[in-house]
């Protein structure tokens, strides 16, 4: 198990490597000088070749990698153009309304999922099943920014129940966990929910119907185990499976949230990610984005090791 | 055996086996679901496609007087926008962009991405290590963050938005066709071509390509579905095209403005990708149980 | 009637007296791949294996599952690469003399499981046509020779050509696999467990067929399989292996009538056998055999032998000669003066 863990854990230095050289090259990736983002539209020769030089442009790329990865272990992602402020202060500022937002998504989308996947695998070939399935098809097909909108169509514009934008009264960021702060969050978070909510179906129902077709739910209901029982066995049996799918879809809510805060205008990384690209600041871009990366992987790195802890027969792969 | 003389025991000459395609086609076309969604698929394309012979309305024209009609309203059945442009004419126009933007990027990704997989699961060895490790990297990004990165940083386009997508997929149809490949070529069958004398890309014409492009193609195909939904939310975000143009993402963005004013209006280019979205999500469970003969 | 036209086979060249495929010091190590936490280790899948196939004859080649059977087939088709040793085709090193591709013309091979042997997408017809569309014949000839082929095996072409493997039956896709390997006209066909999953009425019936056709069509056979009552109705000659290694060898006769390799003896005690006056009274060696990841020192059998004895695990037996027909065996026990006790005496001779 633990050769397991550290087998695993050497597995991702290299991918680590590889997620931040594709982060350092996509501001190489942008059309034009890197540096016209900083400058100023009236800037001097000589105040460019100063900046070049400050920014460390004019050496080789391999070098400027190696120097930015070794600020970026030091915590030092470079200072947002827009705001003048660190960069990793500006995305750790963000990153707990994406956290927060990308949670309580994941506690909607993992019952909803869970929920209709068990009723619709124990009730396979049914018409329940059919409604259940088409519901999770239309979650993994809807475009969650219209659904956003369409939500806030419903419920703010239509019926007037809830805030149709921000997470804070006046537009404040401060958090609190009162109602009037609550309301801010369930619009985003039902959005959010409705992908990983018909994955999670799919994915339960599948287990749910193996399951229920092996042998030994026969031998225990012959045994007289009452129905209830045989839910609660399947439930033991499917659910290292359905949380492993979760932790997946809540790495890509924490990295895919950019269309759904922008819809709910939700002061998150992926608002910032926004602001970043349409001020071409770069440094900002560049820093969010390999967070949000870093964020994932290790995330996936966690299910792959819980996964194996819960479920011994996966460590042998 | 010419002597038996009665025509019963005669053997029927040469029946004619179908091929495998024509029994998956024969069999997806028994599926009502995947008839009806590729019927919707067909028909929308087709009005994208011959839109100026509609006979409806120029979708750039618009009338500050005509703003948000509601649905219904006569002449404007799908009411008018934010600029008073007929909306079912920039719906229908709409499609063009929309569906380009959403196909190409899998068909291009899927020409690439096989041939990656192709070669790094027959190839093996170090040139599968480099290839998968490379994939292995992209896989560390969540779909939409990658796109969005792409796309951020090549500035906004239709050609840019094209662009991020395509390398977003690749990778994911790479391990797919990898997978794939390595799991035909270890079938006898190839191992008995590669007796035979035959040369690698004999083998690959022959026996490789038949065998792994089913699978690849119809994960390919559930791949629109992703596509069409982030194509459009990246012109949503205004990294696609620009206005004027129709484009289902953009009207849904520049049409947010009217959510108080008309919102079924607003909502509408919503409808549209939500049903292309859809359409191939099911059409691509339907190829996926068609193709399962042996069921 | 359309005169169908066959690949030349490769000319004979040395004769009757020499041997079609000669064997030396065959060796097939697997690295399994190590890590930073585990070392790097390797499969002994084939060691130092030599034998000698004569122009006409079957060879049976037999042993338990993972013994090196299946690997020996596929080095001997130049499937895979082997770490040393020769393969001479009448005379001609391969790879030297005589080209790859001639030798795929030479060699055919028939695999066990005849469904992943035959591609899905593939016509019969088309999967025996091409072998010989690879070696240059025109699409209408091969397809001829397929169909004529088709008909050499039992099927009736007009029946057959045009269908799917999923479409016929097991028996019958391996007629198909056996039409396959004899249209490059090869002189040698290995027999990889070929007739092993089928049933017992369809397996002699393609039994019967393969004898047939090494007849009409002159054919030497290595016939590999782990079922010894197949092995002794068709072969002339056996090879016993165990982890890897030849353990014994000769022809069919002296070596089930009188087994000197204690693995042989024990793999003839466990076959089922109707008569109560041949059962033996050795028993029957237990357990799986030995990971050959990592195989036992010197001799191979001894963790499994009844009768080992301290030099088994000292010194690797060789090949010796038993008697005067080419019966050999690698056992400390048929070697005077080896050191194990159960061998002959100095004074017994051979």
């Amino acid at each position: 198990m633990l050769a397991y863990i550290a087998r695993r854990i050497v597995y991702v230095i290299p991918i680590v490597i590889g997620v931040a050289l594709v982060c350092f090259l996509l501001v190489h990736l942008a059309p034009g000088d890197p540096l016209v983002a900083i400058l100023p539209a009236d800037a001097s020769q000589e105040l460019a070749a100063q900046l070049r030089t400050a920014y460390g442009f004019d050496r080789p790329l391999p070098v400027q990698f190696g120097i930015w990865v070794w600020k970026a272990l030091n915590g030092d992602l470079g200072t947002s153009i827009a705001s003048g402020r660190p960069v990793l202060a500006e995305v750790m500022s963000a990153v707990g309304n994406t956290i927060m937002l990308a949670l309580a998504a994941a506690a909607i989308g993992f019952f909803l999922g869970v929920s209709l996947g068990l009723i619709a695998g124990y009730y396979r070939n049914t018409w329940i099943d059919k409604v259940a399935t088409s519901i999770a098809v239309m979650g993994v097909s809807v475009p969650h920014y219209w659904l956003g909108i369409v939500l806030v169509i419903i419920f703010s514009v239509q019926l007037n129940w809830l805030p149709a934008v921000g997470a804070g009264p006046g537009g404040s960021s401060s958090w609190a966990w009162d109602w009037t702060h609550m309301q801010y969050l369930i619009l985003p978070a039902l959005t959010s929910a409705a992908i990983p909510m018909g994955i999670i179906t799919r994915t339960v129902r599948a287990l749910t119907g193996d399951i229920l077709s092996q042998d030994f739910v026969e031998a225990l209901r012959a045994k007289g185990l009452n129905e209830r029982g045989v839910f609660r066995h399947v439930i033991k049996n499917a659910a290292p499976t359905a949380m492993a799918v979760m932790g997946l879809q809540l790495g890509y809510m924490l990295g895919g949230s950019i269309l759904i805060e922008t819809v709910f205008s939700w002061p998150g990384t992926g608002l910032l990610l926004n602001s970043a690209i349409f001020q071409r600041d770069l440094p900002l871009l560049q820093g969010t984005i390999l967070v949000l990366a870093l964020f994932f992987v290790f995330l996936n790195l966690i299910v792959d090791i819980a996964q194996a802890t819960i479920d011994p027969r996966i460590k042998r792969s | 055996m010419s002597a038996i003389s009665e025509p019963a025991l005669q053997v029927p000459a040469a029946p004619k086996s179908n091929g495998y395609w024509t029994t998956v086609g024969r069999r997806l076309l028994r599926d009502k679901l995947s008839v009806l969604c590729g019927s919707i698929l067909l028909a929308i394309l087709l009005a994208a496609l011959f839109a100026p012979w509609l006979g409806v309305a120029d979708p750039y024209q618009g009338s500050m007087i005509r703003r948000l009609r509601p649905v219904g309203t006569p002449n404007y059945i799908l009411g008018t926008d934010e600029l008073g442009r007929d909306m079912l004419a920039r719906l229908i126009y709409g499609g063009r962009l929309s569906l380009l933007t959403g196909i190409l990027p899998v068909f291009l990704a899927f020409i690439v991405g096989t041939t990656l997989g192709l070669i790094a699961g027959y190839a093996g060895g170090k040139l599968n290590t480099i290839i998968m490790r490379t994939v292995d990297v992209f896989f560390a990004f969540p779909s939409v963050l990658l796109a969005i990165a792409i796309s951020g940083a090549l500035g906004a386009g239709i050609l840019n938005s094209i662009v991020s997508l395509t390398i977003v997929f690749i990778p994911q149809i790479t391990r797919v066709a990898e997978s794939v490949t390595t799991g035909v070529r270890n079938r006898d069958f190839v191992e008995a071509a590669r007796a035979s004398g035959a040369d690698t890309l004999t083998i690959m014409r022959v026996h490789m390509l038949g065998n792994v492009l089913g699978p690849i193609f119809v994960y390919a195909t559930g791949l629109i579905s992703v596509s069409m939904i982030l194509a459009s939310g990246l012109s949503f975000l205004g990294l696609g095209t620009k206005p004027p143009e129709p484009e289902w993402g953009l009207m849904l963005n520049t049409l947010r403005t009217a959510i108080y004013a008309n919102p079924v209006v607003a909502a509408l280019p919503g409808v549209m990708i939500f049903a292309v979205s859809i359409c191939f999500n099911l059409l691509s469970d339907g190829l996926r149980s068609a193709m399962d003969i042996r069921n | 009637m359309t005169e169908v036209t066959a690949l030349a086979p490769l000319e004979d060249l040395g004769g009757e007296a020499q041997p079609l495929l000669t064997v030396r010091g065959l060796t097939k190590h697997f690295p399994v791949r190590g890590d930073l936490f585990s070392p790097r280790k390797t499969v002994h899948a084939v060691d130092d294996v030599s034998f000698e196939v004569a122009k006409g004859e079957t060879v049976g080649i037999v042993g338990e599952s993972g013994c090196g059977k299946s690997t020996t087939a596929r080095l001997l088709m130049h499937l895979m690469d082997y770490d040393s040793g020769d393969i001479i085709y009448d005379g001609m090193k391969v790879g030297r003399e005589l080209s790859l591709r001639d030798l795929r013309r030479a060699m055919q091979m028939v695999f066990q499981d005849s469904y992943a042997s035959l591609n899905p997408r593939l016509t019969i017809e088309e999967s025996i046509a091409f072998g010989p569309r690879v070696h240059g014949m025109a699409a209408a000839e091969a397809q001829l020779l397929a169909r004529d082929l088709l008909g050499k095996v039992g099927l009736r072409p007009e029946t057959f050509a045009n269908r799917y493997p999923h479409e016929i039956s097991g028996g019958q896709r391996q007629r198909v696999n056996i039409a396959r390997a004899l249209a490059l006209s090869p002189r040698l066909v290995i027999l990889d467990e070929a007739v092993s999953a089928l049933d017992k009425s369809v397996e002699a019936q393609v039994l019967n067929l393969l004898v047939d056709l090494k007849r009409e069509f002159g054919l030497t056979y290595i016939f590999i399989s782990h079922d010894l009552n197949v092995v002794r109705y068709i072969s002339d000659r056996v090879l016993v292996m165990y982890l890897g290694q030849v353990v014994e060898l000769g022809p069919i006769d002296g070596v089930w009538g009188n087994p000197v390799h204690p693995y042989t003896r024990a793999l003839l005690a466990a076959m089922p056998t109707s008569d109560p006056d041949n059962r033996t009274q050795i028993a029957p060696i237990t357990g799986d055999p030995p990971n050959p990841i990592d195989p036992p020192q010197a001799c191979r059998f001894h963790t499994r032998c009844p009768f080992v004895d301290t030099v088994c695990s000292m010194v690797a037996p060789k090949l010796a000669d038993i008697g005067t027909d080419g019966h050999q065996a690698a056992c400390h026990m048929a070697v005077a003066g080896s050191g194990h006790s159960r061998a002959p005496g100095p004074n017994a001779g051979t």
